[in-house]
């Protein structure tokens, strides 16, 4: 008997420690190139740049030099640096947006999936509504209504994207409420509130959270869309979209003004991607397992 | 029984709406529980058990409509108010649910869901409430208790699991514990320990407990008194000792028979029931039993025999041919 209590002993001491989930050299590359555009985007200011909004005629499409690294655009402005502000654009407009997709969205979708009934029929059927609206064109009519800003762009990109996340919380609910543990919590005396708040979102934000990285990505091409299109942010605030569509004047001289930000905007749309899809991944199996 | 029942489920029927029609999972079914004792209710699956401990617990699906009375300490729960029910449930009523694979939350730590639960009840601060959380685990048998605070359910052991849902049910000292099923996912070893735990807890805290089983031999040592449910009714209740020296009701003996006996010769057939049990959408006419049954004649296929006391009290069954012969010299 006492050494069988012994090996339990030593079994308790090592169990505590955390399991490493294998997430691949893909995933590290993702978040260190993810990680890099936000300490770049943040440091800006503190970074040894020319202004991104000051023009030199004198030196307009320059090519790579000391002075301008990655040379200067149509205008004389220094491509680096614009391409370094325009990534805090995209990140403030593609994290901002979900945000609010994912609050929004993310309570509906779980009061919905939670009560059921006729809220469900309401938030479902506006949601269906607002899907039906072609977004761009959405998104165009907003911009050129309200005029060209961060937070009208953020705010009509977050809106767009809440019937996404409604979805995605309350398919999740919907399962989850069905399970034991819920009607477990109620047989304690749980109250709606304490059930929604401790017991199902903390299960929710894990496929939320996958999603909202998706969110991000589908933002960021968004914004620039947008501001390809001349609805985006105001010139001459520098952003990746803005960036492309400049650059296109230009194409067969310097291709370089179009590609820049088009391949900066691909890695960080992709390493959102890369990242996004792992923690989902990781989610799901292990979801369905318990 | 002179003392006033903990519980008495009076007249309960359970009607639920389906696609296929009106579906009666629970029948006019009357029980009553008194404090420190166990009741047992044995059925096999889809006869209602379920549906009674979610009736007793004002827990049943949205669309499902409930009619008789549920009197729990002198109060009626059916039609209470949902902030006094919500108090009762937890701190007087408490359940312990089949799989503790499920029952548990995946995502919080078994600390997190025991202290949350003790401070939402006892109002308990976070240290006294972590405090009286590793003494729980540690009388449910938990090796290490403090460490088991940190983990998630995942990292333990369906047995485990089970002993730490016990647990949290246990937590708020209630007046009654539900245990529906509550070995059924483990394995045979780990069962014993597990009803053997909730018994020696329940003779501790002086609770009534309902213990809601398939297994005739899960019941035997262990209740007062067993009622024996098919198709949504009582079909036979007795006193446990009675029950299983003198049982009256057929159903009662095939339930018995099919339980697989350890001293058999090897590939003996199991004498299993045949057919399957009614369509609870189509009732039907007569002792919902009669087509299954070895005994049924003419009347058990016209009309349905009522439940009864006989010879004593205590007794009740709803057979018009019941069991002559003692039935204890088989088990």
């Amino acid at each position: 008997m006492a050494t069988l209590e012994l090996s339990i002993g030593e079994e308790v001491a090592v169990t505590p420690v955390r399991r490493t989930r294998r997430l691949g050299p893909l995933f590290w590359a993702a978040i260190a190139c993810m990680t890099f555009v936000f300490v770049v985007a943040a440091l800006a200011n503190l970074l040894p740049l020319p202004s991104p909004t000051d023009m030199d005629m004198l030196e307009r499409r320059a090519s790579m030099s000391a002075q301008h690294w990655l040379g200067t655009d149509g205008l004389g402005r220094d491509e680096l640096a614009r391409l370094i502000y325009g990534a805090r654009i995209s990140l403030i407009v593609g994290l901002c947006a979900p945000m609010i997709g994912i609050t929004i969205g993310g309570a509906l979708g779980m009061l919905a999936g939670y009560f059921r009934g006729r809220f469900e029929t309401l938030v479902v059927g506006s949601m269906d509504v607002l899907l039906a609206f072609p977004p761009l064109i959405l998104a165009l009519a907003v911009t050129a209504y309200l005029g060209q800003s961060i937070l009208n762009l953020t705010c009509i990109l977050g809106v767009l994207g809440i019937p996404a996340f409604m979805r995605v919380a309350r398919a999740a609910t919907l399962v989850l409420a069905r399970r034991e543990f819920v009607i477990a919590a109620q047989a304690l005396g749980a109250t709606h509130a304490r059930i929604l708040l401790r017991e199902l979102l903390p299960n929710v934000f894990l496929p939320l959270f996958a999603f909202f990285l998706l969110g991000v990505a589908v933002t960021i091409v968004a914004e620039s869309a947008l501001s390809f299109l001349g609805l985006g942010v105001p010139p001459p605030i520098p952003s990746w979209g803005t960036m492309i569509g400049e650059g296109r004047e230009s194409l067969e001289i310097a291709p370089r003004l179009a590609f820049l930000p088009a391949v900066t905007m691909f890695l960080t749309v992709l390493s959102f991607n890369l990242v996004g899809d792992a923690l989902r991944a990781l989610t799901d199996p292990r979801q369905g397992a318990l | 029984m002179t003392e006033p029942a903990l519980l008495s489920v009076e007249g309960v029927a359970v009607d639920l709406p389906t696609p296929r029609g009106n579906l009666r999972a629970v029948d006019q079914v009357d029980l009553s529980v008194g404090a420190g004792r166990t009741l047992g209710v044995v059925g096999e699956s889809g006869c209602g058990k379920t549906m009674l401990s979610r009736a007793i617990l004002q827990l049943l699906p949205k669309k499902a409509r409930l009619s008789g009375r549920v009197m729990f300490d002198g109060q009626d729960l059916v039609g209470l108010d949902p902030e006094r029910l919500r108090k009762l449930r937890g701190r007087s009523l408490a359940v312990v649910f089949q799989d503790p694979m499920t029952s548990l939350n995946p995502v919080l730590t078994i600390g997190t869901q025991l202290i949350e639960t003790l401070q939402e009840h006892l109002e308990l601060d976070g240290n006294a409430a972590k405090r009286r959380s590793v003494e729980l685990l540690a009388a449910v048998g938990i090796p290490a208790p403090e460490q088991r605070l940190m983990q998630y359910p995942h990292q333990l052991s369906g047995g485990m699991r089970q002993r730490v849902a016990i647990a949290i049910a246990l937590s708020c000292e209630p007046k009654l514990l539900i245990a529906d099923e509550p070995t059924t996912a483990l394995d045979v070893t780990i069962q014993a320990q597990i009803l053997d735990l909730l018994a020696r807890e329940q003779r501790r805290r002086h609770m009534a407990m309902i213990l809601i089983t398939h297994d005739l031999g899960v019941v035997a040592g262990r209740t007062d008194e067993v009622a024996v449910m098919y198709a949504g009714r009582v079909v036979e209740r007795a006193p446990t000792p009675a029950l299983f020296k003198k049982m009256r009701m057929p159903y009662t003996e095939a339930l018995l028979a099919a339980i697989p006996k350890i001293d058999a010769a090897p590939h003996t057939p199991l004498p299993a029931i045949s057919g399957r049990p009614p369509d609870p959408t189509r009732p039907i006419q007569g002792c919902s039993f009669s087509p299954r049954c070895r005994y049924a004649a003419g009347q058990c296929h016209r009309e349905k025999p009522s439940l009864a006391a006989a010879e004593s009290l205590d007794h009740q069954y709803a057979c018009f041919h019941p069991i002559e012969v003692a039935a204890g010299a088989t088990a």
